[in-house]
């Protein structure tokens, strides 16, 4: 038996430091197979709708590529650009040598028995790589759903942007919506090189009774950025990730952003964990967090391990129609000069913003709709219009949900 | 027209206006003189409608209708107005988008912003991180795009610097309909006669009798309305003998 085989057999029933803990058992790793289409718009309407609410253009008009994986079966894999490739993971395991130079490098297989089930029982996920210098114009979109109920998808996924490229990714995970029970975990590797530009934008599409365990890391080497964008506004029972980016190069850059609302019966413990251990290295991490009945927990931490490196972390939470918000802030520095700050607040709308905007003559639904509206909206430097487009749809649809 | 009837206000436990008599006619600018702490904001704030301003007794009156007990947003859209010397920043709402609201239906933002030279703000989030000059300019902006009849403006002058004190003053009296010129259909007396914009203004510097001719000055003194009259007199006297002068009359 491999070594990795053996680490993972022996973690797969490790429970994971934070998050409650999954009974596995409860869920089928088997799915039927799916057969691949050949255009989206083939795929039965129901599907249809689902992968546009995760935010894929099903026209693919102003998309370089498309990934998609129902259950454990890669439907749909293409590329229109020639600096991108899309490859089901499997295929790339089996086909390219090189794959295994980044599988399970970045994140351990026995973390916990999220990653060692994922290892054991892969249902596929997708290796992007967009090629040296290729600055691909369009962003790439995948989406991974659930179709079978009470089904544990794991999926293994590789982003790699090698020296100088530049790509953005629109990644949408979502449940079919007779989906009821259903587990999904996500490995995903990402791979910034030198000088290249690297945005993965996630929107989270679930249903109340799906639980959720994403396992992801980042490296980024000299002067590359990394930004990450995480929502989840549909209700889910439990998401549970923290995202780890290891600032390596000198002058590397992370910007980890996420917009989350706790519905009822909803639990959200999302965090980020940034290194800066290269010179010059600079990070931010921004979460804002609507309580609407749920409970969310915004975690972020900021380790600084070079003299010089600068790091920024703002945890807002709003308490909006009962529930339970936590932030936890850390910030921790290895070495002299370094410079961290952070900025928490967990709190209601203040009723002095809400007069304000009623004296402009808003009523006082529409005042507070604004605010919310206001506190989702953050500025996300770099991000193409249509993603931008994307995220604000999703928080739009969430907002006429809340009020 | 706004009339305000023998008003008694309390903020918290605390009195803090008293039998006030206040009576604006349409097109008249008073302004609101009065030391540090004297109710002069309060009375912004009651005539706004902010809840925590409560009326005890009293009533008001604007176009003929009781508004003592209006909401804010109900005042809004009958036509008032607000200036606010501290108003709160509100995260990710952009000027642009505040000037839309206040406009309630398409308004060129960007030519408007000209007139205060306030186009670098636009898409900055609305107050925050802004100087208490910049601060004056958003809420003037947001009162054109707004253009409501009756025009509260609790100290437009303060923070501001040398430099855009006069462009403070010239849109003020633009906005009070104050800067019309005769034109060959109309006189100036028509013009001035035709005016219906109202305005309460509280100074402190007395700058916008500058720029603007008020019709009355107001003198509130520990929560009454001490003295009505000229506003350049009360001004004067003011600057010459202090607030001490009021204490008599409100005996």
């Amino acid at each position: 038996m491999r070594e990795i085989d053996r680490r993972a057999v022996d973690a797969r029933d490790k429970k994971a430091k934070i998050g409650s803990d999954i009974d596995l058992d409860s869920y089928t790793v088997e799915s039927p197979v799916h057969e691949q289409v050949g255009d989206l718009n083939m795929l039965p309407e129901g599907d249809k709708e689902l992968l546009i609410s995760a935010g894929v253009d099903t026209s693919e008009k102003e998309r370089s590529g498309t990934y998609i994986q129902k259950d454990s079966s890669a439907i749909f894999s293409f590329s229109h650009d020639d600096g991108l490739e899309i490859i089901p993971i499997k295929e790339a395991l089996e086909k390219f040598d090189w794959v295994k130079d980044y599988y399970w490098k970045l994140i351990s297989v026995d973390a916990d028995k999220y990653t060692a089930r994922t290892h054991l029982d892969l249902h596929d996920g997708y290796v992007i790589r967009a090629l040296p210098g290729s600055k691909i114009s369009f962003p790439a979109q995948t989406c991974l759903y659930l179709e079978k109920e009470g089904f544990n998808q794991n999926v293994h996924n590789i982003i790699i942007a090698e020296e100088g490229s530049e790509l953005h990714i629109i990644s949408g995970c979502a449940s079919a919506a007779h989906v009821t029970q259903g587990l999904h975990a996500g490995i995903s590797e990402f791979y910034v090189k030198k000088g290249a530009k690297l945005s993965f934008t996630m929107i989270h599409h679930w249903a109340e009774e799906i639980m959720v365990r994403p396992r992801s890391a980042a490296v980024v080497e000299e002067g590359g950025l990394f930004l990450s964008n995480y929502v989840c506004m549909k209700p889910v029972k439990s998401l549970q990730t923290s995202p780890a980016v290891y600032l390596n190069g000198k002058g590397a850059v992370a910007r980890l952003y996420s917009l989350l609302v706790g519905s009822p019966g909803s639990e959200l413990d999302v965090g980020g964990r940034v290194y800066l251990k290269g010179e010059d290295t600079r990070a931010e991490i921004i979460s804002r967090t609507i309580t609407n009945g749920g409970n969310i927990i915004a975690r972020g931490d900021l380790v600084g391990e070079m003299p010089g490196v600068k790091g920024h972390l703002e945890c807002h939470g709003l308490i909006l129609n009962g529930g339970f918000s936590r932030a936890i802030p850390e910030l921790t520095g290895k070495v002299n000069g370094v410079e961290l700050s952070h900025e928490a607040a967990v709190g209601k709308i203040a009723q002095e913003e809400i007069l304000y905007l009623m004296s402009r003559g808003l009523t006082e639904d529409g005042a507070t709709a604004t605010i919310v509206r206001g506190f989702l909206s953050v500025d996300v430097p770099g991000l193409p219009s249509q993603l931008k487009a994307e995220i604000d749809r999703a928080v739009e649809i969430s907002q006429k949900e809340m009020m | 027209m706004l009339v305000i009837e023998d008003l008694k206000v309390k903020l918290g436990d605390k009195e803090i206006l008293r039998h006030i008599d206040l009576e604006i006619k349409p097109g008249e600018t008073h302004i609101l003189f009065g030391p540090n702490g004297s109710g002069k904001t309060s009375l912004l704030m009651t005539i706004m409608g902010y809840p925590q301003y409560e009326v005890v007794a009293g009533k008001i009156f604007f176009k003929g209708k009781d508004i003592t007990n209006m909401t804010i947003d109900g005042r809004a859209r009958l036509g008032i107005g607000m200036s606010y010397q501290r108003p709160p920043s509100i995260q990710g709402l952009k000027t642009r988008q505040m000037i839309q609201i206040c406009a309630n239906n398409g308004v060129d933002v960007n030519s408007l912003a000209e007139e205060v030279n306030f186009s670098d703000f636009l898409d900055r989030d609305i107050n925050v991180g802004f100087s208490g000059g910049e601060i004056k300019r958003s809420e003037l902006l947001q009162l054109m795009a707004q253009n409501p009849d009756f025009l509260l403006f609790d100290e437009p002058e303060s923070g501001v610097d040398v430099e855009n004190i006069a462009l403070i003053g010239k849109t003020i009296n633009h906005l009070l309909q104050r800067d019309l010129h005769s034109t060959y259909a109309k006189s100036k007396k028509q013009i001035v006669n035709e005016r219906n914009k109202m305005g309460l203004i509280i100074t402190h510097t007395g700058f916008i009798l500058d720029y603007l001719t008020a019709d009355k000055g107001q003198v509130l003194y520990e929560g009454v309305l001490a003295c009505v009259g000229n506003p350049i007199e009360i001004f004067k006297q003011i600057k010459e003998a202090g607030y001490e002068e009021c204490v008599r009359c409100v005996k």
